[in-house]
């Protein structure tokens, strides 16, 4: 019979042990300086703070003042638009070239070509989202080229310090993002299957509708989510090219956090959207599941 | 043919704002705009005499070292757990570990702040460390995770087997064998930091990194010029670390035998 | 004095109960082989033998030495990995070589063992080549070849030719019998092959669901399998319904005969019984042909032609079972055709009766 101490012997040596042991230092991390302070900032949302004092008595005001005060529902309504406007442009025009590579490129020829596509996500964001406004700029490249190629006489105005402005560079720098999920499952889907259904008797376009696009779905899922997520809190582009009717949630927390000092209203507002984009990320996967799943 | 057209428009817009950094920081005109008015390395030349921002390069480069290093060891050993080990709460663990990843980032700033200042610790460069290797982490899990997934285990056994232990056996093998990803992960994590700007801009304190130095210089209109230069130099940068990132990892492919998928299948 | 005794051994994985306790005692000099289908254990068996994994229950024993918390590095045996694992960083001398690197011996003595090993399997002057440029058959000799350079006291072997096509598994197979008599190591074969594992064995463990349920060498396993599933895994065989009382068995189809113990692998006890018998000792009668075995009738409902062999399955008057029976083709032979009568022609000996 194992004793106490030949079992525990064995449980160090086993699997469990080996595996908690290594994934506790990034664990442990991601405890001290994720879940901490964002356990944090939950609390802080319930607090409030007069100039540099914190008053930790318990209190609904700031979620009141985040649903009633108009400029809070605006800034979120139009973060959500902005980023389901950039989610659904960055992943309607990716798809076509995660499809290009995928299923014309050679294979020797494929990591090229991704890596050609995510050169551009590794430079600068910030430096990137300033050259777009010198491009949209009532002075900037696109205007002045076109005055000076005679097709318009007037600088286009419709494109610089609005809600286009951001979606435009926005669907910029999360191309990437899009592309490479797709392209993945784009990758994973077993070529014989559309010869199955070629076949079958299917067109090519009656193929792809009913075999590609639908094996392709978990990555357009995941293209989208990590195009929305991320982009509802983007704070340099709302700033740079935004104006004010392009600013975003993510400039409103900041202001109350380094302008206003009312870091309460700043965490209520942080955590208004988390709540909202888990809401929205979770409703969207739940009904691709439903659409997608086995009828 | 039309997929072929409509690709290489999609580089085009996305290479459109990269090409034009390097025509304008060669222009000799402060206004930014077309036409060219002729060539000129001024621009250039005034990045070593602004002393503000050789401190903000010298941040930078200090933070984005360090947090490539913490980055990609943290990712090592969850890297190594993932692909090796069953334990309990694996996936919520790993999941955890790997958030901030879809995190937005001003709430991963703005969480930090509120803890550092609670805490009452002072920010500086550290705290942008600690910031940064929380969001490069991730990226080091899963390129290590690949390096690690496409490594048979039976490897490992069989050096254990011919009676090395496990620390000979880490040495002979597996680092030989995962040693291009962790070049990798170190490149891109350096990159990562090097131009990360939110968390940077919540936690810098008094010395600002280099993206934060920037956004600062965005505002003066005549500071932009040499913007553009120094963005230059950084996007050439950030291009030559990438293709040496990706030219160790296709080694690393090559000397374990397996089949390039690009890296991300 | 066996080389390798297991007792009471259990594994567990979580809620998965791998090994469900393992009693074996393996002879020095053997070659032994673990058979059994996927999932059966035998990996599992193997890989605690070879230190991979702690038992949950039970002990290992190696030449009478207690391999509790004794590590795989410190074993005195070495294991050829299905996949072989070969270091693909590395060359084929320094594959074959690897585990010398703490032996106390010089430079030159070492290229003289590598050397030697890879004359061993067939492989001399390869050293320099990389790994990775080798083809499937060369990285299993490289495998072997890096295994027995430590001469260990065992050599396992996970189902080392499972990757190979079907001529080079065959030519493997006789290569490996004939190296295990020169080296006169004790080698554990896993395999999911009964034919491999029959081929190459002095003797063979059946292993079903984490137990073994047969251990015996070929012959017997194949004449005298103790269970209808030991039986169905190992060749082919037919089973018939039949009645036990005393010596005397009634199978259905076929008549009566007596049967002596060794038939009755099992044990034996009057009542309901199942008959098995194998194609090959059955004959189906030509037109006219006489014979002095004992004599069924039925009808073909099957033909199915081998080349060598065909195969027919034979409805038998008086039951519902069928019995197949393999009949070479010889030149001059009656093909039946399905739906003929037949004659067939047993002997009492042949029967194996499972409770």
């Amino acid at each position: 019979m194992a004793t106490t101490w030949t079992r525990f012997r064995r449980w160090t040596r086993s699997d469990s042990a080996s595996g908690l042991l290594l994934v506790s230092p990034a664990a442990l991390f991601a405890l001290a300086l994720l879940a901490v302070p964002l356990a944090a900032v939950v609390a802080f949302s319930f607090w409030s703070q007069d100039y540099l004092e914190i008053d930790r008595t318990f209190t609904w005001a700031n979620y009141r003042a985040a649903v009633t005060e108009p400029i809070y529902r605006e800034l979120m309504l139009r973060s959500v638009l902005i980023s389901g406007a950039v989610t659904i442009a960055t992943v309607v025009l990716a798809f076509p070239l995660a499809y290009f590579i995928s299923f014309k490129v050679a294979d020797r020829h494929k990591a090229l070509w991704i890596f050609l596509v995510t050169i551009p996500f590794w430079t600068s964001y910030l430096i990137r989202a300033f050259l777009w406004k010198v491009i949209l700029g009532f002075n900037g490249v696109l205007n002045t080229s076109l005055q000076t190629l005679g097709l318009i006489d007037e600088p286009l105005s419709f494109i610089l310090y609005n809600p286009n402005a951001v979606v435009i560079t926005l669907a910029h720098a999360f191309a990437p993002f899009a592309i490479l999920p797709i392209f993945v499952s784009l990758e994973r889907i077993d070529r014989s299957l559309l010869e199955a259904a070629r076949d079958l008797g299917e067109s090519r376009f009656g193929a792809f509708w009913r075999v590609t696009f639908p094996l392709a779905l978990p990555g357009v899922v995941a293209a989208a989510l990590i195009v929305f997520i991320p982009t509802i809190g983007d704070y340099v582009t709302p700033r740079l090219v935004g104006g004010p009717d392009g600013l975003m949630i993510a400039n409103m927390i900041q202001t109350q956090f380094l302008r206003l000092n009312n870091a309460p209203m700043g965490a209520t507002l942080a955590v208004i959207a988390m709540l909202v984009v888990s809401a929205i990320s979770l409703v969207f996967v739940a009904l691709s599941r439903r659409w997608s799943g086995p009828r | 043919m039309t997929l072929r057209v409509y690709a290489i428009l999609y580089l085009v817009f996305l290479y459109a704002p990269i090409v034009l950094l390097p025509i304008f920081a060669f222009n000799d005109a402060t206004v930014i705009a077309f036409p060219l008015s002729g060539f000129t390395t001024e621009w250039f030349r005034a990045i070593p005499e602004t002393p503000a921002l050789i401190r903000s390069v010298q941040t930078s480069l200090v933070v984005a070292v360090s947090s490539a290093l913490l980055a990609t060891l943290l990712g090592l050993c969850t890297a190594r757990a993932g692909a090796r080990y069953a334990f309990p709460g694996k996936r919520p663990v790993t999941g955890f570990i790997m958030l901030p990843l879809v995190l937005p980032e001003i709430i991963v700033a703005v969480a930090l702040l509120v803890v550092l200042l609670a805490l009452g610790l002072p920010l500086g460069p550290w705290t942008v460390v600690l910031g940064h290797t929380l969001l490069c982490t991730p990226f080091a899990v899963a390129i290590l995770g690949s390096s690690f997934n496409n490594f048979d285990p039976a490897l490992e056994e069989a050096s254990y087997d011919l009676g090395e232990s496990r620390w000979a056996t880490f040495r002979l093998v597996t680092l030989p064998l995962v040693m291009p990803g962790i070049v990798s992960s170190l490149l891109i994590s350096f990159t990562i930091s090097l131009d990360e700007f939110i968390i940077a801009f919540f936690l810098t304190g008094t010395e600002p990194t280099l993206p934060v130095y920037l956004w600062g210089q965005l505002r003066f209109p005549q500071k932009i010029p040499v913007v553009m230069a120094l963005g230059t130099i950084l996007v050439a940068l950030s291009v030559l670390l990438l293709s040496v990132a990706e030219l160790f990892r296709r080694r690393g492919l090559a000397r374990t035998g397996a089949k390039d998928t690009g890296g991300f299948v | 004095m066996s080389i390798i005794s297991l007792s009471g051994v259990q594994k567990h994985f979580g809620d998965y109960h791998a090994l469900r306790g393992i009693d074996l005692e393996i002879a020095g000099g053997e070659f032994f082989s673990l058979l059994g289908p996927s999932g059966c254990g035998k990996t599992t068996l193997l890989r605690v033998i070879a230190g991979f994994e702690d038992v949950s229950e039970g002990t290992v024993l190696l030449s009478g030495r207690d391999m509790e918390g004794v590590p795989a590095n410190r074993r005195p045996t070495n294991m050829v990995f299905q996949s072989y694992a070969i270091f693909p960083h590395l060359s084929v001398a320094e594959n074959v070589g690897f585990g010398l690197r703490r032996a106390a011996m010089s430079r030159g003595e070492k290229a003289a063992a590598v050397e030697e090993a890879l004359g061993m399997v067939g492989l001399a002057g390869y050293g320099a080549r990389k790994a990775n440029a080798l083809s499937g058959g060369q990285r299993q000799r490289v495998a072997l070849a890096r295994a027995l350079i430590l001469k260990p006291k065992v050599l396992l072997l996970d189902e080392p030719l499972s990757a190979l096509d079907k001529k080079l598994r065959e030519q493997m197979q006789a290569e490996l019998r004939r190296l295990q008599r020169s080296v006169g190591i004790t080698f554990i074969l896993v395999t999911h092959d009964q034919e491999e594992a029959l081929i190459m064995s002095d003797r063979i463990a059946v292993m079903f669901e984490g137990r073994i349920a047969q251990l015996a060498d070929p012959q017997t396993l194949y004449r005298r399998p103790v269970s209808r599933q030991v039986a169905q895994f190992i060749g082919m065989m037919s089973f018939l319904p039949g009645r036990i009382a005393g010596a005397e068995v009634t199978v259905a189809g076929l008549g009566r005969a007596s049967v002596e113990d060794d038939q009755c692998p099992a044990g034996r006890a009057d009542g309901d019984v199942s008959v098995g018998i194998r194609p090959e000792l059955l004959s189906l009668l030509a037109p006219g042909e006489d014979t002095d075995r004992q004599l069924a009738h039925g009808a073909v409902t099957e033909r199915t032609y081998y080349g060598d062999m065909t195969y027919y399955d034979v409805a038998l008057d008086g039951t519902d079972a069928e019995v197949t029976i393999s009949m070479k083709n010889l030149p001059g032979r009656a093909v039946l055709e399905r739906g003929d009568a037949a004659r067939v022609a047993w002997d009492a000996r042949s029967l194996v009766i499972f409770p």
